[in-house]
């Protein structure tokens, strides 16, 4: 989305650097290992260098999660996110896993990412699997509406005590005058 | 001689129910007291957390943040790619070019253009100042916590140093609204590198002195040695991040981890410690300051002398559609930004994960089984700032 004199500009800058072409060895041969295992329950969505997303149906989202920490030592999350798709009627909950205890896979950030019904947002919690989803996924069911099942406490987190809308980050509610 | 009690006591209660009064034995929830730290706790800023204790020792505890929440990832859909600039600065103004540091890194990859190289070095070396700035901030706080006045004015007085440094290349005191997508804002001023070597050089002095009056202090170490421990399992299952993982003896830097710009150029060490204590958590920042002084020296070293700072963007760029998550080291710890672009002039939808939320959970862990007098200093080693988990 730049001009092409700026375009210009970098390449002469950065000409004396040696350009590292993305070797992806190390997210591909993860990957293979899930797939080797589950088959089509995983589906990828992108592979960038140190990023993986793959998508996993909610059903088998305990699974694929309590493999990826046990085999592939991504022992703690980041952050949850979930993203409201009005148009598709779904909304989207990724987990950004990373690793500490694997110093060769702690540069990648592997995205597990499931989709749930916009109208009845019910999904399993990952608690059991990685107790660091604990306030992220309180904070989902408060922002976004959606119900973790098996975590023990679906409440307000940092919204007012006395909040009496829809949750906020739902499309649908509007910030005032804009 | 129990029987004897027993016996008196029988007799002692069949005397009071005769009047008609009814005897109720103590309940085990009798022996609690609940208390509520914060917000107006003059320590704890904008939070409030819940705990009972019985007698001296913490049984239970609540974290209940969310009094400074302002919804800045609601606001970044209504606004364009460089509007959410300043807003996004406010959750932590001491650290403001940190916290859109990883911002910018995501923009970019959304709009598809590189740094110049100066840019990157520049950017580098004013979030190196930025988080000396931030640290400082937190041990002056630190230190009134623990009743340590020296400790306060030092800091705060030489934090000083560094914001003028700042004020110098930004033009402004704190939210300097530095990174943009493209790269920094303006160039460094006229004799901006002689002058900031100075102050490092100085404040690199200054470090030992901090050491002596606070660290070495017997009083700050009887306060904090063998405090609050959070063992390296616990840690990493808790995703802590930032200082509090490395005191739990894991070597974790997103600088040396995943160096973005010009971080794989520069040598330097993570510093860790392994005694999982409280004061290991406070002392770890304090050797992060030091070898921020010798990024930062290497830093200027290897500028280029001269070249673009910034790419120079379309009005109202577009992102392509797709989604970025990048993350650096701010002085709380990783800080990620995962953007989704629907190919408008607005981000779809803007997901910051900032260390203070992950660190949060590492407090009710440390403190149930812990005296109430350990509380302020296991709960601000925690290096947590409420207005960044609040968001």
């Amino acid at each position: 989305m730049t001009d092409t004199n700026n375009n210009d500009n970098i390449n002469e800058s950065t000409s004396n650097l040696t350009i590292v072409q993305p070797d992806l060895h190390i997210e591909r041969s993860l990957y293979s290992e899930l797939s080797s295992k589950f088959k089509d329950k995983v589906q990828i969505v992108y592979t960038k260098p140190n990023r993986i997303k793959i998508y996993v149906k909610p059903e088998h989202i305990i699974e694929v999660a309590f493999f990826l920490k046990s085999q592939l030592g991504l022992d703690h999350a980041e952050s949850v996110c979930g993203t409201d798709y009005p148009n598709e009627n779904v909304i989207e909950v990724i987990y950004h896993l990373n690793s500490y205890s694997r110093e060769e896979i702690a540069p990648i950030i592997f995205a597990l990412s499931t989709k749930t019904d916009r109208n009845s947002s019910y999904l399993p919690s990952l608690l059991p699997v990685f107790k660091s989803v604990e306030y992220h996924e309180r904070e989902t069911y408060e922002m976004l509406g959606v119900y973790f099942q098996g975590h023990p406490r679906n409440e307000r987190f940092l919204l007012p005590e006395d909040w009496a809308d829809i949750p906020p980050l739902k499309k649908e509610f509007r910030i005032k005058g804009r | 001689m129990t029987n004897e009690y027993n016996e008196s006591f029988e007799r002692k209660l069949k005397e009071t129910t005769k009047f008609g009064l009814e005897v109720v034995k103590e309940a085990a929830e009798d022996r609690l007291m609940t208390l509520s730290v914060g917000p107006q706790h003059p320590g704890s800023g904008h939070f409030r957390f819940t705990i009972k204790v019985d007698g001296d020792y913490i049984v239970y505890c609540d974290p209940d943040p969310g009094y400074v929440h302002r919804g800045e990832e609601k606001m970044c859909e209504y606004r364009n790619y460089i509007q959410n600039i300043p807003h996004l600065e406010r959750p932590v103004i001491h650290d403001s070019t940190n916290i859109t540091y990883s911002y910018s890194l995501a923009v970019e990859e959304l709009l598809g253009i590189e740094v110049p190289r100066r840019g990157q070095f520049i950017r580098a070396i004013a979030s190196e100042l930025n988080r000396q700035v931030y640290t400082l901030y937190w041990l002056a706080i630190y230190g009134i916590f623990l009743g340590h006045s020296t400790m306060f004015m030092w800091p705060a007085g030489d934090r000083e140093l560094f914001i003028d440094l700042l004020a110098a290349l930004t033009g402004a005191r704190v939210t300097h609204a530095f990174n943009i997508p493209g790269g920094v804002r303006n160039d460094i001023p006229d004799g901006f590198k002689e002058k900031c070597l100075n102050y490092i050089n100085y404040f690199d002095k200054r470090l030992k002195e901090y050491e002596d009056i606070f660290y070495n202090n017997p009083l700050f170490r009887q306060r904090t040695e063998n405090v609050g421990i959070l063992p390296k399992e616990d840690a990493i299952n808790l995703g802590v991040t930032g200082s509090v993982l490395r005191a739990s003896g894991v070597p974790h830097d997103v600088r040396k981890v995943e160096p973005y710009d010009v971080y794989n150029e520069v040598d330097f060490k993570v510093q860790y410690m392994k005694t999982c204590d409280s004061f290991a958590r406070a002392y770890v920042p304090f050797l992060d300051m030091r070898e921020s002084c010798h990024i930062t020296r290497q830093l200027l070293d290897k500028m280029p002398e001269s070249g673009e700072v910034r790419v120079k963007l379309q009005s109202n760029p577009k992102g392509r559609i797709g989604e970025a998550y990048k993350r650096v080291e701010s002085g709380r710890g990783a800080l990620s930004y995962y953007i989704v672009s629907d190919g408008s002039s607005k981000p779809y939808r803007v997901k910051i994960s900032v260390g203070s939320f992950r660190n949060i959970l590492a407090l009710p862990h440390l403190l149930v089984g812990s005296r109430l007098g350990d509380m302020p200093s296991i709960y601000w080693a925690l290096n947590y700032w409420p207005v960044e988990a609040d968001r």
